[in-house]
């Protein structure tokens, strides 16, 4: 079987798959980082959201084999203890329900702050509409997205 | 509600006590019955047994409280809200309280299933007795030290102090209080000096989530563990004739393909493989049953609308006379399609079947349930079977059922193997036990400008409504009054949907009555409020809803949506119910965008008691009502020869960001003994949305999804 390197939260990581294994098993099955979430499979729910190269990208379409030499963060890389503005802003808004969905929209929403760091409603709103909350936390999190929002300025 | 009182047990107590080995007190309990006799809680924490005590309360010698409990967490927010009654009572502070979900290994324990909105209304007084009985013996435990009485102790936020100045902390006498007997009388506190209730207070496995530690089923694994994809018929009514699996075995990874009973699993060492693996399996189906189609059952259920086979469950005076009499009448049906319940995390569960014992981990609502069900499909005595609920994503009342529990048990027990099934989001939206297609037929008879007659007749698939929905609103109100059911059988599954029976019903009754008032000329909101005044003072028993409280509610939510005082373009609808125990009022803002509906505000006014967690309690409110949106614009889930037309998110729609509308929340203020939230909020809104758009359009919207069926080429200018 075909090894691979990863860069994954700073770290190397040498990953024996198949070429079109999606980076989201990999993460789940064979790194033990579970807070990437599987939901659809097809890009289409965003709870398998992770930052590559900084970008939100859903690793469930990602094939291990392209991502050589490309830095990933999962929600458990986002910060050592917890202490991103968006978690901590998670947290002020206590937005969970269910909390499955959460780590993508977490790191759909600390991408997109990264390049828009004071967003207008409507910026928040448009970008936060990749991510199905099934709980329908969606009040909470535009909220929350605010709230970390007002952190980082 | 008293604002204080004593409470008595009996001898046999419905608590017992040990001393830790490593220091501190266990308190085991048993929310609704008494412990069994002679049955202490073990001294070891390693040992704590479900069957015998419902849940466990830790008391350190440094006054730690520790709640261990497995009442499993759907996303209802009762792993925080039921431990902050307890906490409550027990008078300690909130940090230094730590909730922990426990094993379960019962087939004895109590309240084993999270649905039907009734965790906290069974657990208010139980659990609260539980953290006044405790108090008390730390309170006896002190006084005994002090040698006075233990009415001259007071207590606050885990500290025990007396008129003298003296103070002992909670842990300085767990060892005392732990040999002392369980005293049978313990006062709870008065609403008024809550400093836990009624306080916002945080998810407590916020932390947890937010930093993406394993807490869900689809997380959990063990050495040794396959993961497993199902192939199952594609179609509803087919049997599995043969298959092929050579591609499948030729698939690096895959480890085995087994055949049980109408499925195939591949078992293979990581999740990808094994779905790859299921791809490629070839399998040859025959249509054992009736393949059937939408068109099919839209057809069969307007049939029986039309039909004589109904089921009467309530019948008030006679509403053929009413309707014989009436100077008008009005007659509407309205329509629903199937329903995935879509839960983020998609079934799962893991076993590992052994020769003497059966260890099964996962998103459960049924544990016990599912235990006796495993037992008995392996033929193996439930006392070897052990079920560890993990946190779930999402329930919605799917995960009331342990088909996958059970798919997991009978693999595992073939390849003698422990593993772990996984649906694919295809297989969780094909293979579900969806909410059924329903019709509803109301008609109402007017004499007099009067409503004299209520005639409700549903027709379900598989059936829908249950004995006591009959009594809600109207019931009661209208004097001659009938509600009848029919149903036809269907292979397709069905079953329980978030705020089951009533999330049509709601919507179609609150339509009506909106299209009702506009035909008697009367105000919309002094209709229902004429109709509440009818069943003021009741003698019936049998209704369910307090025509105050529905009162209350209403009052409340045309103030705070500033009914009928809404700006220019802004469209208003009403709708009111009761289900869940609960009482909810709710007002729809929307405008028009281009011929699009654009829901913009929903004011909800909700009447559920004592607000234990109002950010909890907000959360599930505003989720209800965008849920309830969402799918009565976009759901529906169709069929064609028996097989689902959807399964996955780019043929299904579930509501997003940019479609939700702010829900503005108000709470009675309440010293009732608090009710459900996880689901009431929901049903009445789909017709608030009817009846605003009506408002905007004037088209009358009967069929849902209403996006679906409202002609939006026609409404743009």
């Amino acid at each position: 079987m075909p090894t691979f390197q990863l860069k994954i939260n700073g770290e190397s990581h040498t990953i024996e798959a198949e070429g079109d294994t999606p980076l989201l098993w990999v993460l789940r099955d064979q790194i033990d980082l579970v807070g990437t979430k599987y939901g659809c499979g097809i890009g289409q729910c965003g709870a398998c959201t992770v930052h590559v190269d900084g970008e939100a990208t859903r690793s469930c379409l990602q094939p291990v084999s392209q991502l050589a030499g490309k830095a990933i963060t999962t929600i458990e890389g986002l910060s050592e203890y917890g202490t991103h503005p968006v978690q901590e802003a998670w947290k002020d808004v206590d937005v969970p329900q269910c909390g499955y969905c959460q780590s993508g929209q977490i790191m759909t929403a600390s991408a997109f702050l990264n390049e828009n760091a004071n967003p207008s409603k409507s910026e928040i709103r448009d970008a936060m509409h990749g991510n199905i909350c099934r709980c329908a936390s969606y009040n909470s999190i535009e909220k929350a997205v605010e709230v970390a929002a007002s952190k980082l300025s | 509600m008293q604002t204080s009182k004593t409470i008595k047990f009996s001898r046999r107590s419905f608590l017992q006590t040990s001393s830790l080995a490593s220091g501190g007190m266990l308190i085991g309990f048993n929310l609704f019955t008494a412990c069994k006799a002679d049955i202490k809680p073990p001294e070891d924490l390693s040992l704590l047994n479900y069957n015998d005590f419902n849940a466990f309360i830790k008391i350190s010698n440094e006054g730690k409280v520790t709640i261990f409990s497995p009442n499993p967490e759907i996303g209802q927010g009762v792993k925080t809200s039921m431990p902050m009654l307890i906490a409550e009572e027990l008078d300690v502070a909130w940090k230094d309280v730590h909730v922990v979900q426990g094993a379960l290994d019962a087939k004895n324990y109590t309240r084993q299933v999270a649905g039907g909105s009734q965790s906290l209304r069974h657990g208010w007084l139980p659990l609260r007795q539980t953290g006044a009985t405790a108090r008390q013996m730390l309170i006896n435990a002190a006084a005994a030290q002090w040698g006075i009485l233990p009415s001259e102790c007071s207590t606050k936020e885990g500290i025990i102090s007396n008129a003298n100045g003296d103070t002992l902390g909670y842990g300085d006498v767990v060892i005392a209080a732990a040999a002392l007997p369980v005293p049978e009388d313990a006062k709870l506190k008065d609403p008024k000096t809550f400093s836990i209730i009624g306080k916002d207070i945080s998810n407590v496995d916020i932390d947890e989530i937010v930093t993406g530690k394993s807490l869900f089923g689809l997380d959990y694994k063990q050495e040794g563990m396959q993961y497993v994809s199902v192939l199952r018929p594609p179609a509803f009514g087919q049997v599995l004739v043969s298959y092929d699996d050579t591609a499948t075995k030729a698939i690096a990874g895959v480890n085995d393909v087994i055949k049980f009973g109408n499925k195939i699993a591949v078992l293979a060492n990581n999740t990808w493989t094994a779905m790859k693996g299921k791809k490629a399996l070839i399998a040859e189906w025959n249509q054992e049953t009736k393949a059937e189609s939408t068109v099919f059952h839209d057809e069969t259920l307007l049939g029986l609308l039309d039909s004589k086979s109904f089921e009467t469950l309530r019948k008030d005076g006679d509403v053929k006379k009413a309707f014989a009499d009436a100077d008008q009448v009005l007659e509407r049906t309205y329509e629903t399609p199937f329903l995935p319940h879509n839960c983020m995390e998609p079934m799962n569960f893991f076993a590992n079947v052994t020769t003497n014992k059966i260890e099964l981990v996962g998103p459960i609502q049924t544990p016990a349930w599912t235990s006796s069900r495993v037992a008995e499909l392996l033929g193996r005595p439930e006392s070897e079977i052990t079920l560890q609920m993990t946190r779930m994503g999402g329930g919605f009342g799917r995960r009331l059922y342990g088909d996958f529990a059970l798919e997991a048990a009978e693999v595992s027990h073939l390849a003698k193997s422990p593993v772990k099934v996984v649906f694919s989001r295809e297989d969780d939206m094909t293979d579900g036990i969806y909410r059924p297609a329903i019709k509803y037929r109301i008609a109402a008879s007017i004499k007099d400008g009067k409503l004299t007659g209520y005639h409700l007749k549903e027709a379900a698939i598989n059936g829908n409504m249950y004995g006591l929905i009959p009594n809600f609103f109207p019931a009661g109100a209208i004097e001659n009054y009938q509600v009848d059911v029919a149903n036809y059988k269907s292979n397709i599954t069905t079953g329980a949907w978030r705020a089951p029976y009533t999330n049509v019903l709601a919507s179609a009754e609150q339509s009506f009555f909106d299209e009702l008032s506009e035909l008697m000329g009367v105000d919309r909101i002094q209709l229902h409020l004429d109709l509440l005044q009818k069943v003021k003072g009741t003698t019936d028993d049998r209704i369910q809803y307090s025509p105050e409280r529905l009162e209350g509610v209403i009052k409340m939510a045309v103030d705070k949506s500033g009914w009928g005082k809404s700006a220019e373009g802004v469209y208003q609808g009403f709708a009111v119910y009761y289900c869940h125990n609960t009482h909810v009022a709710e007002v729809a803002d929307i405008v028009m965008d281009n011929g699009i509906p654009v829901v913009k505000k929903v004011t909800c006014v909700v009447d559920c008691g004592v607000v234990v967690n109002p950010l909890g309690a907000k959360n599930q409110v505003v989720g209800g009502v965008i849920d309830g949106i969402g799918h009565s614009m976009y759901g529906e889930l169709t069929f064609k020869d028996g097989k689902p037309e959807s399964n996955n998110y780019n043929t299904y729609q579930l509501i997003r960001m940019g479609q939700t509308p702010q829900v503005d929340v108000h709470f009675v203020e309440s010293d009732l003994a608090p009710t459900g939230l996880g689901e009431p909020t929901l049903p009445p809104v789909g017709g608030a949305v009817a009846n605003a758009i009506y408002a905007a359009t004037g088209k009358r919207l009967t069929k849902q999804p209403y996006m679906k069926n409202l002609n939006i080429e026609a409404l743009k200018g």
